[in-house]
């Protein structure tokens, strides 16, 4: 089975990974094959490091809304990129679940609130299934490609309810938010032995922010939940799929191979795994043969040829350690294709380069 | 080992993938061969360290972890555990942004104090973490007024502002975007933090034999010719990259490098860790 296939009729692609594997050039990929297919694409990055933007060769880089790119590439259907920006979303979220906008503007306001966007674990996560929730009902788009942030945390968005749930269950919040609901002041709660120490370690100020959150947000977790749930079951649903992207190195494989267990252990079987940037097979032989002919060249006094028999044996060398290293990704993956994208004499940084990706994305498999 | 005397602590920070982690192990081996004492302080709960400086000692940090060793030797022996169980950690951290870093941080500067260590390496924070990692401490010092985490904060910026103590070692391959990455990287620590920065490690430096230009050289086999030189056409452009990325570098950075060659592997061991070391003090 090839990528065409696997993600034929897919309206939501999620490409996960570690840092540095690719994801961003794979996702960049899928989307122009897509928009050649004639589907209008929309491709979300969550990496600030920019490397859409350089990828697709967007000097200015990319906005937190849809702007349609790659016209040149002659595709009849449309490719679109744009950035995620965390405390935007999380302000609509807000906004809209808010009882009214009293509620709102003491939440959005609040300093503690400001510092999750940027500081509490899983909140891009979560603000990412959200995105992609948003973009999947807009009607100018019928399939959503996104990258995930590098870091082991990005299957949170698979529990992005349990990601705030968590976070406003938590026994402490719960604590927080008591004097709310029994018209008590701030004062009070922080006079709670265990609020009082945090306020130690943290200073009195930035707890009573934190305790003026909670209590603002009282109300509005039930809202959130079932957000959240809606979300979730996107990512559940057969038009998502789950593309997993490694480079052949021994730990790139290992945390690709953990990626693929903890989406089955969600009960979701990856439509695919990509490795990117594989030294290309040179000939049918192995390193050891290309020495030999390396040897007997020397031996007819051929430098020229020996040297480039070695340089043979070399890239075979690395060639046969990178698919040895991809075995056990292989077996994580079932039946799901592999797909192997070679190392490309230069690097990936504009639309040709990235159309050269997308034409080995979806050869046939050999 | 000059890489190392030059400061006792060295971060080493890289985008994933340029190989962070080995050169990590390298770096403490190379100052271990050397005599000196070294600690390896690992952050990322990466396991693979473990085994690629056997023998060399290890201390892994936690943010909780560390957190709770803090508010141990703070006074708040009692509260500590509570304070520190999973989830608590992230309000703290939520309420004031950089705290988990700064104890983290705090507690590498304790380390640096115990004079028990030559040389400590620090396998630093993931991908695109290390400025916020290390900016944490200026920001802690201007958002929190006074107490002990004011305290903390002045002493680790104290650490990171002094280069005979504290220098960061960035780490790249020669390709373009990890190239433009520790640039901006490099700009923005000296920017933003004044840390010293120690020499760029440029890792995977194709350093083998010259491959000659395919059209000089005859081959009679049809077979082999065309084999041989897409091969040789291949390396060749491969290494075209390398040396403009290089030069590249050069031009706009102003640091030393230091070449780690690529080994024909597709992950690295202890082994490959001695055979780069010994290649790192021959080169420095």
């Amino acid at each position: 089975m090839s990528l065409a296939v696997a993600l034929d009729d897919a309206e939501v692609i999620v490409c996960c990974g570690s840092g540095g594997v690719g994801k961003t050039t794979t996702a960049a990929a899928i989307g122009i094959d897509a928009a050649r297919a004639g589907r209008r694409v929309v491709v979300v990055t969550i990496d600030p490091a920019r490397r859409l933007a350089d990828a697709l060769g967007l000097v200015d880089g990319l906005g937190p809304e849809p702007q349609r790119i790659g016209e040149g590439i002659g595709a009849p259907g449309e490719l679109w990129a744009m950035m995620l920006d965390t405390a935007a979303t999380f302000d609509g979220l807000v906004r809209r679940h808010a009882a009214d906008e009293g509620q709102a503007q003491r939440i959005v306001s609040n300093p503690f609130y400001r510092n999750m966007a940027g500081a509490l674990s899983g909140t891009q996560e979560y603000m990412a299934a959200e995105t992609l929730h948003a973009l999947h009902g807009d009607e100018r788009f019928d399939l959503v490609v996104v990258d995930t942030p590098p870091s082991r945390h990005a299957l949170d968005f698979l529990q992005a309810p349990g990601v705030l749930a968590r976070f406003l269950d938590h026994r402490l919040f719960k604590l927080m938010m008591l004097p709310a609901r029994r018209g008590m002041r701030v004062v009070n709660a922080a006079s709670q032995p265990l609020l009082r120490a945090i306020g130690k370690v943290v200073g009195s100020d930035v707890l009573a922010d934190a305790v003026a959150f909670f209590q603002a947000f009282a109300g509005m977790e039930s809202g959130f939940r079932q957000r959240a749930e809606d979300v979730i079951a996107l990512l559940r649903d057969d038009v998502t799929r789950f593309v997993v992207v490694a480079s052949p190195h021994h730990d790139t494989i290992v945390e690709a191979v953990w990626f693929t267990e903890r989406l089955r252990e969600q009960d979701i079987a990856p439509a695919a795994g990509v490795v990117n940037r594989l030294h290309p097979r040179f000939g049918d032989g192995d390193a050891a043969d290309a020495l030999v002919s390396a040897k007997s060249a020397e031996a007819d006094g051929r430098a020229d040829v020996a040297a480039l028999w070695r340089n043979v044996a070399e890239l075979r060398e690395v060639a046969a350690a990178e698919r040895e290293a991809l075995e056990p990704l292989a077996a994580a993956l079932g039946g799901a294709p592999i797909v192997e994208v070679p190392l490309l004499p230069g690097d990936v940084h504009d639309l040709e380069s990235l159309d050269t990706v997308a034409g080995h994305l979806y050869e046939a498999p050999a | 080992m000059p890489v190392l005397s030059a400061a006792r602590v060295t971060v080493v920070a890289g985008k994933g993938g340029v190989g962070k982690t080995t050169v990590t192990a390298v770096l403490a081996r190379a100052a271990a061969d050397a005599g000196l004492r070294v600690l390896v302080v690992e952050l990322d709960g990466k396991e693979s360290l473990g085994a690629l400086v056997d023998g060399i000692d290890l201390e892994p940090i936690s943010a909780p972890d560390a957190l709770e060793r803090y508010l141990r030797e703070h006074g708040f022996g009692r509260i500590a555990k509570r304070l520190s169980a999973s989830g608590v950690i992230d309000v703290v951290g939520t309420a004031a942004p950089g705290i988990d870093d700064i104890v983290v941080l705090g507690r590498i500067k304790q380390l640096e104090r115990s004079d028990r260590w030559d040389a400590i390496v620090v396998d630093g924070p993931a991908a695109g973490h290390a400025v916020t990692f290390l900016t944490s401490a200026s920001g802690l010092h201007d958002a929190v007024r006074g107490g002990p985490v004011r305290a903390q904060a002045d002493d680790v910026l104290e650490l990171l502002h002094d280069a005979g103590r504290c220098q960061v070692v960035l780490v790249t391959v020669p390709e373009t975007t990890p190239v433009n990455e520790v640039i901006e990287t490099a700009y923005a620590l000296e920017d933003r933090v004044g840390v010293a920065l120690g020499p760029v490690v440029v890792n995977a430096v194709d350093m083998g034999e010259a491959v000659p230009d395919p059209d000089d050289v005859s081959v009679e086999a049809e077979d082999d010719a065309e084999l041989l030189a897409s091969a040789a056409r291949f390396r060749r452009a491969r290494r075209d990259v390398q040396r403009d990325e290089l030069e590249r570098l050069g031009r706009e950075l102003a640091l030393d490098q230091l070449h780690l060659p690529l080994l024909p592997v597709a992950g690295v061991g202890a082994d490959d860790v001695r055979t780069l070391a010994a290649a790192m003090r021959a080169a420095s």
